[in-house]
């Protein structure tokens, strides 16, 4: 039997198991580069307005932090400057893609399953990078397509296509070699986000000290940054794929290599061994609790906290817009003001992360359940700890954490939008109270879940669905045409409109007293029932 | 306080499955009590309603003098409890595992802690998700055994452990008997009972059907006889104690409850005894006969 045997099959499970997900970012991923294309293309009609737009991109420094430099001022390359995230997020995809379908499989104990049967052992491996590379092709490729298609230079447009696929391979390759050293699934995806995390810091400093600073280098030791001093649209250097594709071969032959020496399930990095007696701490149930939810928590507010810079990033392209525009200007201050404009934005972007954080309050909450349907809540509730305390260690973190990496968002994005516009202290507090105002409907889904745990345990899930609803509301209510009392069952609809509007505190009160209800009639019912 | 444990009468339904159907236990302060059923019998779900976690349907449970669905955190202070299936936290350590139970508790005595660790052989640096079956139960017996408590609730303490392991478990339980300590063990293992425990009681369906003392479940078990007589047997088949009758010319052979032995001898002896053997009465078979019927009552059921 080859080592590659069964490739074939594993490739149908991969992608029977996706079948939904891949086409989603596939299509995602390729479509938005001709998307920013179109819009760049009707905001700055001619040369000079590109130039100038150009300019004012250049000269704003947490700017090239975010995107890296200006390369060509033209449709093309200011496309290919702000789509450069794409390319980190490719990145990310494609690295998680890997995992889920090597290590992940290994920790379930699903390859050993998979293993017995006639499958090569670098089977799974080779599946799933195949999978994942093909993927990053088609994204690169329609880039390339579509963007050459509207009218930009083929070969800027081909060479961006390249820098997604590129950085995608490199990533995927990368989480293959990863995926060999723990055995933990999370431990392989923290290795890898780290990693990602790394090259953008690198190559973040190194544009920022400028072409001829003293840490310019650092961009060339980050890998994004060899694929970022591809330049598309300024005279393509196309040697910079030869280290690119140099350094992903080397990871996947290493961890081939890897692969061929160790036992399925086993990790190359020993798994650490932990202490033997438990920290002075560890003596309550909320210091359990912390230490089941602090990983995820931990990932939830750095998220926030980058999706909050990103979006202050965003206020200032609308200002942008407005000194662009003399006739949309006109137009704002007849409705209000040029501030109506960046509000209307912030309030929609924060609608956006507090549908967002309530999956993190869902998904906390659900924790609850899951000690308890895994037998792991029984040994605690059989010492001195009673049931209240025990829900509250868990529901305390589906709110307060909700609510801190809502406000690390708002924080995030009042401290970029303040230092872009050069005004911290009134954007601050302003985006802080915008992404505040978002918690009362946050919690709700934190409290119609406990009141599902504790009332109806076996329908807790159906939460997801309340938040499904909620975001189908949210989305498509207004375009829809739906009636106002269905429009009326998303607790985001009852919000004051932040920045900007007012606030009452009349929907707040009744949002607030049917949380506490909600809250206390879980905890009420979970105090009753049996414990499974 | 005599008795540490008292059931009278509980009822639990879960739907339309009747888990326990009037379960009478009593468990004496200072002993250990074995507990003893077919899987499905209801034994982990009595514990679970001692332990307070479920809520009965009828009937009384004290514990410890208290009620355990009232004042369950109370009580829980002052029992351990084992559960048959050990599931323990993926990052977290076997050490942590037990010092935090042993806290929330409300303490461990660390030396204890230690000396089990070295007697059962357990890393306990190791993470949780990192632990075959055996050890984790033994991170959950460890837990138990090392906290200073009245009563300790073992629901199949020993399932996963190797036989050296079982022995030393077994000599654990017999140090906590001399320190005066309760348990309840419930087990399917009859040597381990034998050896441990000084009542029994045996449920089915929900139901005690023997308790007492290891010598009163003697009592009630079968000795089983052959014998060639001078004359074929007569009376044999009218007397009450005796099962499973052969008769083949002049030799017969059957079983016979114990309380009946003489009865039976007297109508051998009558005809005539030729030569005679008998094999002692084991609690395997009573506790066989036990689980038997339960095949027997499905098989009749269908
Ligand atoms: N949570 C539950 N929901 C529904 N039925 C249950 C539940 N727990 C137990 N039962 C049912 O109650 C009955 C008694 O189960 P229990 O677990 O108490 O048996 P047991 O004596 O511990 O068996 P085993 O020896 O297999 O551990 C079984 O029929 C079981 O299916
Ligand atoms: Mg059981």
């Amino acid at each position: 039997m080859s080592p590659l045997t069964g490739t074939g099959g594993l490739i149908r499970l991969i992608l029977r198991r996706d079948r939904v997900i891949l086409p989603i970012w596939v299509f995602w991923m390729s479509v938005m580069p001709v998307f920013t294309t179109a819009s760049f293309r009707e905001l700055y009609p001619d040369e000079s307005k590109l130039a100038a737009f150009a300019q004012t991109m250049t000269d704003n420094p947490s700017l090239t932090a975010l995107y890296g430099p200006v390369y060509s001022p033209t449709v093309g390359g200011l496309v290919a400057w702000r789509m450069s995230l794409l390319i980190v997020v490719l990145g990310i995809i494609s690295a998680l893609v890997v995992i889920r379908h090597t290590r992940t499989e290994e920790e379930a104990g699903r390859r050993e399953l998979i293993g017995a049967t006639v499958i090569g052992r670098h089977a799974g491996m080779a599946a799933a990078l195949i999978v994942t590379i093909l993927a990053d092709l088609v994204v690169g490729a329609v880039v390339a397509l579509t963007m050459a298609a509207s009218d930009v230079p083929v070969a800027g447009s081909v060479a961006f296509g390249v820098q997604l696929a590129a950085f995608g391979i490199l990533f995927a390759a990368a989480a293959a070699f990863g995926a060999q050293l723990t055995e933990g699934a999370g431990s392989a995806r923290a290795i890898l986000l780290g990693a990602i995390g790394v090259t953008f810091v690198l190559r973040m400093v190194g544009n920022l000290s400028g072409e001829d600073g003293p840490l310019h280098w650092l961009v060339q030791a980050s890998p994004l940054g060899w694929v970022q001093e591809l330049r598309a649209f300024a005279d393509e250097r196309w040697w910079v794929l030869a280290p690119v594709g140099g350094l992903a071969v080397v990871l996947i032959v290493v961890a081939v290599v890897l692969q061929g020496r160790r036992d399925i399930a086993a990790g190359l990095l020993p798994t650490r061994l932990g202490p033997a007696n438990a920290a002075p701490g560890l003596r309550s149930p909320f210091a359990l609790a912390w230490r089941l939810h602090r990983g995820l928590l931990l990932g939830w507010v750095i998220g926030f906290a980058v999706f909050g810079s990103l979006f202050g990033s965003l206020g200032e392209t609308v200002n942008d817009m407005l000194e662009e525009s003399p006739e949309l200007a006109q137009i704002m201050a007849a409705l209000g003001g040029a501030n109506t404009l960046t509000d209307m934005l912030f309030g929609t972007l924060f609608g956006l992360m507090g549908l967002i954080a309530s999956t993190y309050a869902i998904q906390a909450a659900l924790r609850w359940r899951a000690e308890e349907t895994n037998l792991r809540a029984e040994p605690v509730l059989a010492t001195a700890v009673g049931r209240v305390s025990y829900a509250l260690s868990h529901i305390v973190f589906s709110l307060l954490g909700s609510g801190l990496a809502v406000m690390v968002g708002g924080l995030g994005a009042g401290i970029v939008q303040g230092t872009i516009a050069g005004d911290a202290g009134h954007w601050v507090p302003r985006l802080l109270g915008a992404a505040a105002i978002q918690l009362p409907a946050v919690w709700m889904l934190s409290a119609l879940t406990v009141a599902l745990i504790g009332l109806a345990p076996n329908a807790s899930s159906l939460s997801w669905g309340a938040l499904g609803a909620i975001f189908v509301i949210s989305f498509f209510g207004p375009i829809l045409g739906l009636e106002q009392w269905v429009l009326d069952i998303s607790p985001f609809t009852h919000l004051p409109k932040l920045p900007g509007g007012e606030v009452t505190a009349a929907p707040l009160l009744w949002l607030g007293g049917v949380l506490v209800a909600l809250l206390l009639a879980g905890l009420a019912g979970f105090r009753r029932r049996d414990v499974i | 306080m005599a008795e540490a444990i008292h059931i009278e009468g509980l009822v639990k339904s879960f739907g339309r499955t009747r888990a326990l159907d009037g379960l009478d236990l009593t468990v004496r302060t200072g002993e250990v009590h074995g507990f003893l059923g077919p899987n499905g019998a209801g034994k982990s779900t009595t514990i679970r309603i001692l332990l307070g976690l479920l809520r009965s349907d009828g009937g009384s449970a004290r514990l410890l003098g208290g009620d355990p669905w009232r004042d369950p955190t109370e009580l829980h202070r002052r029992l351990a409890y084992v559960p048959g299936d050990v599931t323990l936290w993926p990052n977290l350590t076997g050490g942590e595992v037990i010092d935090l139970l042993g806290r929330l508790r409300g303490g461990l005595n660390q030396k204890r802690k230690k000396a089990l660790l070295e007697r059962f052989d357990l890393d306990p640096r190791k993470k949780g998700r990192t632990y075959s079956k055996g050890n984790r139960q033994k991170v959950a017996l460890i837990a138990a055994l090392a906290s200073e408590v009245e009563l300790l609730l073992l629901d199949e303490p020993t399932a996963g452990l190797d036989p050296l392991m079982e022995a030393v478990f077994n000599e654990c339980i017999t140090e906590e008997l001399h320190d005066g300590r309760t348990v309840l063990l419930s087990s399917h293992i009859l040597s381990e009972v034998e050896t441990l425990c000084d009542r029994v009681t045996i449920i089915r369906k929900g139901r005690a059907v023997e308790s007492g003392t290891l010598d009163e479940l003697r009592h009630l078990t079968r000795t089983s006889i052959s014998a060639e007589l001078a004359a074929p047997p007569n009376g044999l088949s009218a007397l009450d104690g005796v099962h499973a009758l052969m008769v083949d010319g002049n030799r017969v052979h059957f079983e016979v409850d114990t309380s009946e032995l003489d009865a039976a001898l007297k109508q051998l002896t009558s005809a005539g005894v030729r030569s005679l053997t008998s094999r002692p009465p084991t609690l395997e078979e009573l506790f066989l006969r036990h689980y038997q019927d339960e095949l027997n009552g499905e098989e009749a059921a269908r």
